[in-house]
């Protein structure tokens, strides 16, 4: 058993795969991380991103997948569900190790797992779809902070920006402290310091004036709509795990 | 904005309007234009009620003054109530409002009748304008036609709504009459057919000119109330089938009936919510829709009755069971979506992953075949199969015995809980 470092990243991923075909190290053990803390433990060869090796294993599964195949693996990989990169690894090499395009063979428990992963992911993404409440801000620009399970927020651009084309918006996952800004032409990733803004004083100047209102109107009507005769509160929670409230403006 | 004269509006209208279920926003494929507000295509439900309903669109009544008086509605004239009217500008200020912040995907609009028909049409169809042209708002906007009310009228709600609906109320013409005598069921049928040839007339123009307004891209629905009349569930399904049929619905919602008022043509107060049955209904659409099973497999004259107990596909299985066992890994995706126990995707991912290699009970379970249920109609790759000779009643007792168990666990967990 050879135990494999690399940064995390999808090239990185695929370099490693490279030198596993390679160096013919299989089986083998594939960690997320720095190499230097971890060297300290146990015996680990690095990999070192290299693009040019990254690219030609990708090559050679955009010829053994369809686009979309491709792309599903992709988002697998990206959604950084712990301890799943093993997962991956299996998939990519039941993909190298047949001679047919293996994506439907449901059979295979690395394809099964693949598929899993995916309608993790895809709920998940459904899930912020639903869940983001914007709140407005003095400038007009409309923020809302997440905390989902994967990191699903590089899928949600498209959505959003398709939606919401006229205001300017901000989407920030505190989890993996980063965000999602729209400037009514173009959407890019940005990290901010929140030790000032989050301070209570700040956080309600920024609110436009009209917010408080429509939070409660919203908050009036979520409790209007409810049929107390039909309640069933197990089919609530699982349509909205209790992890969600509170970013939910009807919930809190 | 006077916030407490808005806010009380809301609580009025949004509390009369909540017992229509309809709370599709899909099906249509609004674009964003010209980077306005808002697209209509894939149907979020933004919330759930404690109910666990979903929460798509901002669901209210234009008014709930009415001059008719339906016995099972809360909004019937005679019903001593507080009344409300929100202008058209305030529909449309909490729904760009709501709709920015992300807490819905749309507007559906529906009213009480003050006036006449055609009045209160006129000023659902203004608040859809309003929206489309003054704010071009491409989100979701489903407007109830009001029974009666001029072809004018519905031809413009068609151009701004993604979709349009006259609820039927009731299963029947007779429990039409006896509960809402104001009201004529040629009055909802023919607006329906009026939809119907105008959504079929813009398809084909669609296909001749790209750039064709869209009409009522989301087809159009209806709702019947189950349970405030004595209609059998073959007469509900029948009628549904009819209308799916006749007039090219998306949909049929079927509403179990809330007692909300006193009246001896009515189920008592104390009756409760027939939750049930409402859910078999919507099982056995399902079957309609998706499953490719007719009508009279699910309910005929034997059986005019759906099982409370089980669900439409297993009740018709152990009536069939001269179909089974079939073998997953042979027979036509047509027979193994009429297996119990496996939905759609699964018999999808079935008939994809045979081609690789031949599927055994593990395989089956990771697709995500209930195989508890689906063994007893099923063989696999596996020597293990059911060789008892299984009568349909041991099958349901089985099954049954199965998930009341589990049934019981969790009133239990819930009882601790709460
Ligand atoms: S017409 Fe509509 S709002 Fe008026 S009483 Fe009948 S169901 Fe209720």
């Amino acid at each position: 058993m050879n135990t494999l470092i690399y940064d995390g990243t999808f090239e990185g991923l695929l370099t490693a795969v490279f030198e596993i075909y390679e160096r013919k190290l299989y089986p083998v053990k594939l960690l997320k991380g720095e190499w230097h803390t971890s060297a300290l433990f146990e015996e680990v060869i690095p990999i070192v991103t290299d693009e040019a090796r990254a690219s030609r294993v990708l090559r050679g599964l955009r010829k053994k997948l369809s686009a979309a195949g491709v792309q599903r693996l992709y988002i697998s990989h990206m959604a950084e569900i712990a301890g799943e990169d093993c997962n991956v690894l299996g998939f990519i090499r039941h993909v190298f190790d047949s001679d047919q395009n293996i994506e439907e063979d449901y059979g295979n428990k690395y394809v099964m797992r693949l598929s899993e992963i995916l309608k993790m992911v895809r709920r998940e993404k459904h899930r912020m779809e639903a869940f983001v409440r914007f709140q407005k801000l003095n400038d007009g620009t409309f923020y809302a902070a997440i905390e989902p399970d994967f990191n699903v927020l590089p899928l949600l651009i498209k959505h959003f920006k398709s939606r919401y084309a006229d205001q300017k918006w901000m989407i920030y996952d505190i989890t993996r402290a980063y965000g999602l800004y729209y400037d009514l032409h173009d959407t890019q990733f940005i990290e901010m310091d929140f030790a000032e803004l989050n301070k209570p004083v700040n956080v309600i100047a920024a609110y436009s004036e009209d917010e408080g209102i429509y939070q409660n109107l919203w908050k009036n009507y979520f409790a209007s709509v409810n049929i107390a005769s039909r309640k069933n509160t197990r089919l609530h929670v699982r349509h909205i795990p209790k992890r969600y409230w509170r970013h939910l403006t009807e919930k809190i | 904005m006077n916030v407490d004269r808005i806010t009380e509006k809301l609580n009025i209208l949004a509390d009369a309007a909540k017992y229509d279920v309809s709370c599709a926003s899909s099906g249509s494929d609004r674009k964003n234009k010209d980077k306005g507000l808002g697209n209509a295509s894939n149907g979020i439900c933004h919330s759930y009620t404690e109910d666990g309903r979903c929460v798509s669109l901002l669901k209210i009544l234009l008014t709930n003054h009415c001059i008719f008086d339906c016995a099972y509605c809360v909004s019937r004239k005679n019903n001593d109530i507080k009344r409300a009217a929100f202008t058209v500008q305030e529909v449309v200020d909490l729904t760009i409002n709501f709709y920015r912040r992300n807490y819905i995907e749309g507007l559906f609009l529906s009213s009480g009748i003050f006036k006449n028909a055609d009045y209160t049409m006129e000023r659902l169809v203004h608040v859809a304008k309003k929206l489309r042209i003054e704010h071009n708002f491409n989100g979701y906007i489903h407007l109830k036609s009001i029974p009666g009310a001029s072809e004018e009228l519905m031809r413009e709600a068609g151009l701004y709504a993604d979709r349009l609906s006259v609820n039927l109320e009731m299963p029947t013409e007779a429990g039409l009459k006896l509960l809402a005598p104001d009201k004529n069921r040629q009055d909802m049928i023919d607006p329906m057919r009026f939809l119907n040839q105008e959504i079929i007339r813009n398809t084909e123009e669609k296909k001749l000119f790209k750039n064709a307004p869209m009409f009522a891209p989301a087809g159009q629905s209806t709702q019947v109330i189950v349970g405030a009349t004595p209609e059998s569930d073959q007469q509900v399904l029948q009628s549904a089938n009819y209308f799916y049929k006749n007039f090219n619905l998306k949909r049929v919602y079927y509403s179990g009936y809330v007692p909300v008022l006193a009246d001896k043509r009515l189920p008592a107060l104390n009756t409760a919510v027939p939750m049930v049955r409402e859910n078999r209904l919507y099982q056995a659409d399902w079957l309609m829709r998706f499953y490719g099973f007719h009508v009279n497999e699910i309910v005929n004259n034997q059986n005019p009755l759906l099982d409370l107990d089980i669900d439409p596909k297993l009740s018709w299985a152990i009536r069939n069971m001269q179909a089974f066992p079939i073998d997953i890994n042979k027979a036509d995706l047509q027979l193994i979506l009429r297996v119990p126990g496996i939905g759609l995707l699964s018999a999808q991912k079935i008939v994809a992953a045979r081609k690789f290699a031949r599927l055994g009970w593990e395989q089956l379970k990771k697709i995500g075949v209930a195989t508890n249920r689906a063994r007893y109609f099923i063989t696999c790759k596996s020597n293990e199969f059911e060789r008892r000779d299984l009568t349909g009643q041991n099958i349901k007792q089985f099954i049954m015995a199965q998930s009341q168990s589990k049934y019981i666990k969790n009133t239990q967990t819930q009882l601790n809980l709460f």
